[in-house]
């Protein structure tokens, strides 16, 4: 792996070195190198790119990483990978996808996760997302999550894109089954000229299930992002989405959230928030001593953070 | 140490009208107190001190040094400190993160501690938490003059430190600064109606109409405020409080 490789590898998983435990990394197309552990089991797909990631049912306190790199100029690729997660688990996966595009032509990478989560099963699912490269080719990521949460199962899925990425379109999808729980935190930082469309459909199915949709963003210079929401209460169940945005220069942002009770029990709540940085935050820091852009960058890091 | 020399500040909105009108003052003192009716142009005068403001005439020197022209970020480098009375919120900024920034160091969690216990709050409970909504109007209040504390300015200034806190907060808030006043190194200026704290004061200054109607010693001042006298005018009834 070259310095470029081991800077996205850093940037998008937090790993310095291969990681512990079960792993498959996949660099420019191709799997470089896995790991598959006694309860995790990691096998190429025949019939399309990507891999299956098997968790024996009573898995605990284990991690799986998948991280992609890709630093060859005008590669596109699409990849499915399916997480198979027996009952009575609680394990952490960790994927992410990091771009350095140094030549002129659009590099980008489609990934579709799939999470079957079986009954009382615990899954912490971080993503990470990072562009670089001095190149003017763009690069793209347009990742897609499904997400099946058997009975009482709870997933946190959090996802975080904060520079380089010039489009992406990010897809959720996800059906709550009894008492299944699932917690969303995104957070998205956009500069320049990016485009960034994220879309979530929830159906809450189960009685007794619940969501709850967070999206923090900060749109910068003229960039642009789309939030959509829709939650689909079908039981007795409840769901939350919330959208709170900065936005700075001459950048736009939207937010749709829609929700809509299938069922007299269900209780569904959508907030959407979006403005610039408050005047009077700035002078607060600053009456700290800090200088206006200072105050701007805490006040941004804070609200991603 | 701040002198105030023929401040005005006017403004254009409605039919114009003077905020300040001439204003000379020269705080010396280790604690003054500024009080006065509402809408007199206290917490402009506050404002201008720590830069929030610009006078429309006058100069404002600290250490004798002209910092009419400087900006908020200067000033506050130079060694003034501003509590407001509306404390801001921020979402995702921790009361750590603020301690940290006021304090301009990477002070330890032990070090932030040490400043919220000064102001009442079991530091434990509140270190981590972010300074939104999730906050009680007292509790930001106090958090507030945690971070002025922790900057160790030469000069603090607050604006009505009691508006909007209930009675159990105001209580906690007297003891704060009455051990400020026997701590701090440097001087503190507090925009108040209160009785308790003009009671902890070395100086007070009566402000009303945008002029100063009085100043002197507490000693001299408050028994005036408190009776009513005839020479603090009809305009000063109601610039103190007794807190029942």
């Amino acid at each position: 792996m070259d310095e470029i490789q081991k800077t996205l590898l850093m940037q998008v998983a937090d790993l310095h070195e291969v990681p512990a435990g079960a792993y498959n990394i996949r660099s420019n197309g191709q799997s470089v190198d896995r790991r598959s552990t006694e309860h995790i089991e990691i096998v190429t797909k025949e019939d399309k790119p990507g891999i299956d990631i098997f968790i024996k049912p009573g898995t605990k306190k284990e991690s799986v990483h998948i991280p992609v790199l890709m630093t060859q100029t005008g590669l596109k690729e699409l990849v499915y990978n399916d997480f198979h997660i027996g009952d009575d688990c609680d394990i952490t996966i960790v994927a992410g996808c990091g771009i350095h595009n140094g030549g002129d032509k659009t590099s980008e990478h489609s990934g579709i996760h799939t999470f079957y989560v079986g009954k009382n099963s615990k899954l912490k699912y971080v993503e990470k997302h990072y562009g670089s490269g001095e190149g003017t080719g763009e690069s793209i990521m347009n990742p897609e999550t499904v997400v099946e949460l058997d009975e009482n199962s709870y997933m946190e899925m959090d996802t975080v894109q904060i520079r380089g990425v010039d489009s992406t379109e990010r897809v959720t999808r996800a059906k709550l089954g009894r008492g299944a729980q699932l917690v969303v935190k995104e957070k998205l930082m956009t500069h320049g000229r990016q485009k960034a469309v994220t879309s979530f459909y929830v159906d809450l199915d189960g009685e007794g299930s619940s969501a709850n949709v967070i999206s923090r963003s900060v749109a910068r210079d003229e960039s642009e992002q789309t939030f959509y929401s829709h939650i689909n209460g079908n039981n007795q169940c409840a769901g939350h989405s919330e959208c709170d945005a900065i936005i700075m220069d001459r950048a736009v942002v939207r937010a749709i959230p829609e929700i809509t009770a299938n069922h007299i029990d269900a209780s569904l709540i959508h907030e959407a928030a979006i403005g610039k940085i408050a005047g009077e935050q700035l002078i607060k820091l600053m009456t700290l001593g800090l200088t206006e852009t200072e105050a701007e960058e805490q006040i941004v890091n804070g609200f991603l953070k | 140490m701040l002198e105030l020399k023929n401040i005005s500040y006017h403004v254009e909105t409605g039919n114009g009208r003077d905020i300040l009108n001439h204003v000379n003052l020269k705080i010396d003192d280790r604690f003054t107190a500024i009080t006065g009716p509402n809408g007199g142009g206290k917490s402009t005068l506050a404002k201008m001190i720590a830069g929030i403001i610009q006078p429309t005439e006058g100069q404002i020197f600290f250490d004798g040094q002209d910092i009419t022209g400087v900006s908020i970020t200067e000033r506050a480098r130079l060694g003034i400190s501003y509590a407001f009375q509306q404390p801001v919120r921020f979402k995702g900024i921790t009361v750590l993160d603020l301690i940290r920034l006021a304090s301009g160091e990477k002070l330890s969690v032990e070090g932030a501690c040490r400043y919220l216990s000064e102001v009442g709050l079991c530091a434990r409970d509140y270190i981590n938490r972010e300074v939104d909504a999730s906050l009680s109007g007292g509790e930001l209040k106090r958090i507030e003059i945690a971070t002025v504390i922790a900057r160790g300015s030469r000069l603090s200034v607050f604006d009505e430190p009691e508006a909007g806190i209930d009675l159990w907060s105001f209580q906690n808030l007297i003891a704060v600064f009455e051990s400020m006043h026997e701590q701090t190194q440097g001087n503190i200026v507090i925009i108040s109606h209160q009785e308790r704290i003009l009671n902890i004061a070395d100086k007070i200054v009566v402000i009303a109409d945008g002029e100063i109607k009085k100043e002197g010693a507490k000693d001299e001042i408050l028994p005036q405020l408190l009776n009513g006298s005839p020479e603090t005018g009809q305009q000063l009834r109601g610039a103190c409080h007794r807190f029942a």
